[in-house]
């Protein structure tokens, strides 16, 4: 590329034909959005500053700055990879590690570039870039071979959904461009990708540096016939690697202008939706047809994913944001319980029973995890038993939502099948989930507290009335039965300590009256007891309402009545 | 789906996004090409309804005449609620780029007084237009970018985007910077301008025009710019790449007088368009020094 000075513009008619075959020829390009993993030295920065430089997406000032900063002369006297060189500051810095992104275009394709450095934050960052690639390129040092960490690059791709894998050996300079050696790695990686249940993985052999087969065949490796990694990333069919089968669409915005209009707009999730479809929307369970689908630029017939519509229905139904229109022949998984894989993206680990908000499509939802499942040991991909979930740890849970959510298992349908988790406190993103189907795992062994709490919404608890009668004592059951508390009245003192231990156990709320009032059993922690004293409250309504404070429907209570089964 | 396509696509989705889930968002209309496409990406959000939040823009008045005729226009045409926020005090106390250098003019007339325009409207969620080609600190920038109750950004608290799900929780006082053209580069907005016949300011097309020559800047002599021993301004066939105060904003030599010419260049010239800003050149990694503060 010839360097170009700043001047005047060489005016014609002959430039001006160029800029309409460019626009001609761009009319149909399409995007591709693809992430680069490899450990650090790999040549990750080389490869981008190769694929930026020979495509001709870098600027002159931008080379110019890189010539200037050039110390290891490489081909072209240029040190490609610090054309990527603002994050390498950084990590050297110890500053943030985070996802960078970046441009280039041919006149077959745009590309964006999620790139990600730095291994101490690799999984969070890797699954951020690897949300919306449609292709990973996965490299692997020539000399070194398939390592751990090419393994959990690889893993990560394919949980996150990434359709292809580009399995990219570089540093064949290195290697004197042996066949055998990248044959050898080849076949072990295929070993690993059949494991993964990948859906396509190629391979190449190239070397960043001197650009074999990255843009120019070059003539180094005769032997390998195959595509270079830019004719691949121009012409690997990403079309069909979207879900058009399965018509999801999320309300994400009502609009009304006037009393005629009433429009849906949204995001096709997938799928295509047509003028006169039969549609159900959901939670509602409504049905109707499609009236119109309206758009700026004119009505349109069709419209198909990923486009952004405005729908309108030929019923009025009450519809509003977090609902969905679906086919009413093909619908969603509803309900508030789904497995899920989680990469976890916080300080602070994930943990079961904590409250999370959940954001899936347009919908926003208090959740919280039930049980981690297992952890994903991403060196081995073995399953490790675990407690929490530390950051950069990957882990199977089962989730419960409070409300139900409309959606698909993730490998089936990236957009309805992804979700965030963040804390509701501190407002942080904690965490990405990948949903794996509907929770049917059915718990075996004996029924553990943590199962029974889910079930009945509340802690064990006794209460102790003070000078008060057996008439008193199920006046007060009742009362807390119709609040939703499980409660009996212990009706045989003589038996208090073993009775009071057999309905801890079962997760009751007991009332006990009487002289077995007076004293609390060991068994029962000091949190989990109150004592009420008739001739100390005025009348009756005082006496609840001080027992229902000690329970916790006030601030700071002990055992609050989690509303649904356990949230 | 064309490339544009999808571009248009995930932008509206942002856009509306934003308009659900917070309670007041603003547009941040600088009056460039780039808001320009925002502007019409937010028309065909909300077809057939309206534009559902208001625009504003800070002005230094520093600004080329020609841009504040345009904007007056453009707005008055589409029907959208102008807020216009100056720095009064900071003007009156005598704030201008050649006596304060455009570090501290801009800190003034442009990061102060879009944090005070945004808190005295309450406004928890602001548009602009900015891209992650355009310099190297913005490449790792969110479409969501969260601000502290001081309106600053750190870069190390940013939250994690994955797919199209952002996330919008903010406190009370805290605010979001939206930009839905994040994966939108230089050329695929003139090409979209193109397509969709966006309106723009005239100054983007080459004409003559009076200019002074510095080094391999062109500068507008525009609001009385001192000039330095020897200079003196001269016709030259020029236009501008972007658009800011009229001292920070070089123009660049050209002949390109239509969208077509314009794409022709970008092709052949590649260089990235912030090159000919005066500001960020002042000091090195200034852009991202400037975010920290509250800056765009
Ligand atoms: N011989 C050779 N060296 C390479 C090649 N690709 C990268 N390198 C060198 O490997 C080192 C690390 O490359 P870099 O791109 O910075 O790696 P990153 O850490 O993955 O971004 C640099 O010294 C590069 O010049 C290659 O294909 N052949």
């Amino acid at each position: 590329m010839a360097s170009v000075e700043i001047g005047p513009f060489p005016g014609g008619s002959a430039e001006l034909r160029r800029a309409e075959e460019w626009l001609a020829e761009t009319a149909q390009t399409e995007l591709l959005r693809f992430t680069t993993a490899g450990s650090v030295d790999d040549g990750k920065s080389t490869l981008i500053g190769r694929l930026l430089y020979d495509s001709k997406g870098v600027y002159e000032d931008q080379l110019a700055s890189v010539r200037k900063a050039t110390r290891n002369l490489s081909t072209n006297g240029l040190d490609l990879s610090l054309l990527t060189d603002g994050l390498r500051a950084e990590r050297e810095q110890g500053i943030t590690i985070d996802v960078a992104y970046r441009y280039f275009a041919t006149p077959k394709r745009k590309f964006i570039i999620a790139d990600t450095p730095g291994h101490e934050q690799y999984t969070r960052n890797m699954a951020t870039g690897a949300s919306t690639a449609n292709l990973a390129v996965i490299l692997i040092d020539a000399r070194y071979g398939v390592l751990p960490q090419s393994r959990r690059h690889a893993y990560i791709a394919t949980l996150l959904g990434i359709p292809h894998l580009m399995v990219t050996v570089n540093k064949m300079d290195l290697v004197d461009y042996r066949e055998q050696v990248f044959t050898a790695i080849r076949e072990e990686f295929q070993q690993f990708a059949r494991q993964l249940k990948a859906r396509d993985v190629r391979y190449i052999p190239i070397s960043a540096l001197n650009g074999d087969n990255v843009v120019e065949r070059g003539g180094n490796m005769p032997w390998y016939t195959g595509p270079t990694l830019l004719e691949h990333l121009e012409t690997v069919p990403i079309s069909e690697d979207r879900n058009l089968t399965d018509m999801r669409f999320p309300v994400q915005y009502v609009i009304r202008p006037n009393l005629d209009f009433r429009g849906f707009a949204g995001q096709i999730a997938s799928g295509v939706i047509r003028r006169g479809d039969a549609i159900t929307v959901l939670p509602s369970g409504r049905t109707s047809r499609v009236k119109s689908i309206v758009t700026y630029d004119g009505e349109l017939e069709e419209a198909f994913a990923p486009m952004s519509v405005t729908v309108c229905l030929e019923d009025e139904i009450d519809i509003s944001r977090g609902d969905m229109l679906v086919h009413t022949a093909n619908q969603p998984h509803a309900g508030r319980r789904f497995e899920a894989t989680v990469v976890w993206m916080n300080q602070k680990p994930l943990e079961a029973h904590r409250p999370y908000l959940l954001k899936q499509t347009t919908q926003t939802v208090r959740a919280r995890v039930r049980e981690i499942r297992h952890r994903v040991d991403i060196h081995t991909l073995g399953h490790q038993r675990a407690s929490q979930l530390q950051l950069n740890e990957i882990g199977v849970v089962s989730v419960e939502a409070h409300r139900p959510l409309f959606f698909d298992a993730y490998r089936a349908n990236r957009s309805t099948g992804g979700f965030i988790l963040i804390d509701p406190i501190t407002n942080e993103t904690l965490g990405a989930g990948m949903i794996i189907g509907p929770d049917t795992w059915r718990p075996s062994g004996p029924v553990t507290p943590a199962e029974r709490l889910a079930r009945i919404g509340h802690r064990p608890f006794l209460v102790r009335l003070v000078n008060g009668d057996g008439e008193l004592a199920r006046r007060i059951e009742r009362h807390l039965f119709d609040q939703g508390y499980l409660v009996h009245v212990i009706e045989e003192p003589r038996h208090f300590a073993q009775a009071i231990r057999t309905a801890f156990a079962a997760g009751l709320v007991s009332v006990v009256y009487g002289a077995a009032a007076g004293n609390a059993p060991d068994a029962v922690p000091a949190n989990q007891t109150v004592t009420l004293d008739r001739a100390q409250f005025e009348d009756e309504a005082a006496l609840i309402s001080a027992l229902m404070a000690a329970l916790g429907s006030g601030p700071g209570g002990n055992v609050p009545l989690t509303d649904g089964a356990g949230i | 789906m064309t490339h544009l396509r999808a571009l248009e696509a995930e932008s509206i989705h942002i856009i509306r996004e934003v308009a659900a889930e917070f309670q007041k968002p603003v547009l941040l209309y600088s009056i460039g090409k780039d808001s320009s496409v925002m502007v019409r990406l937010a028309q065909k959000a909300f077809y057939p309804g309206k534009i559902p939040f208001p625009f504003l823009h800070i002005d230094t008045t520093y600004k080329f005449q020609e841009m504040i005729e345009f904007r007056d226009r453009f707005c008055a045409e589409i029907g959208v609620e102008l807020i216009v926020h100056t720095n009064t005090k900071a003007i009156e106390e005598g704030a201008n780029p050649f006596r304060l250098g455009t570090q501290k003019c801009c800190a003034l007339l442009k990061t102060r007084a879009l944090l005070d325009a945004l808190a005295e409207g309450g406004f928890d969620a602001a548009f602009g237009g900015a891209r992650r080609d355009e310099e190297k600190s913005r490449a790792k920038e969110r479409v969501y970018s969260f601000r502290d109750s001081f309106g600053q950004w750190d870069p190390k608290n940013q939250r994690p985007e994955l797919w199209n799900l952002y996330n919008s929780r903010i406190d009370k006082g805290e605010s979001i910077r939206v930009f839905p053209l994040s994966n939108w580069t230089e050329l695929d907005v003139w090409h979209y301008i193109y397509l969709e016949n966006i309106p723009i300011v005239p100054m983007y097309f080459a004409k003559p025009r009076e200019m002074v020559v510095r080094g391999e800047q062109l500068i507008t002599i525009e609001h009385n710019m001192p000039l330095r021993p020897g200079e003196k301004p001269e016709l030259v066939m020029s236009r501008m790449r972007s658009l800011g105060c009229t001292y920070c904003t070089g123009a660049i030599r050209s002949e390109a007088d239509t969208l077509p010419k314009i794409i022709e260049e970008m092709i052949q010239f590649r260089r990235s368009e912030r090159e000919n800003r005066v500001i960020d050149h002042d000091q090195e990694g200034s852009m991202e020094l400037k975010k920290r503060e509250g800056y765009f």
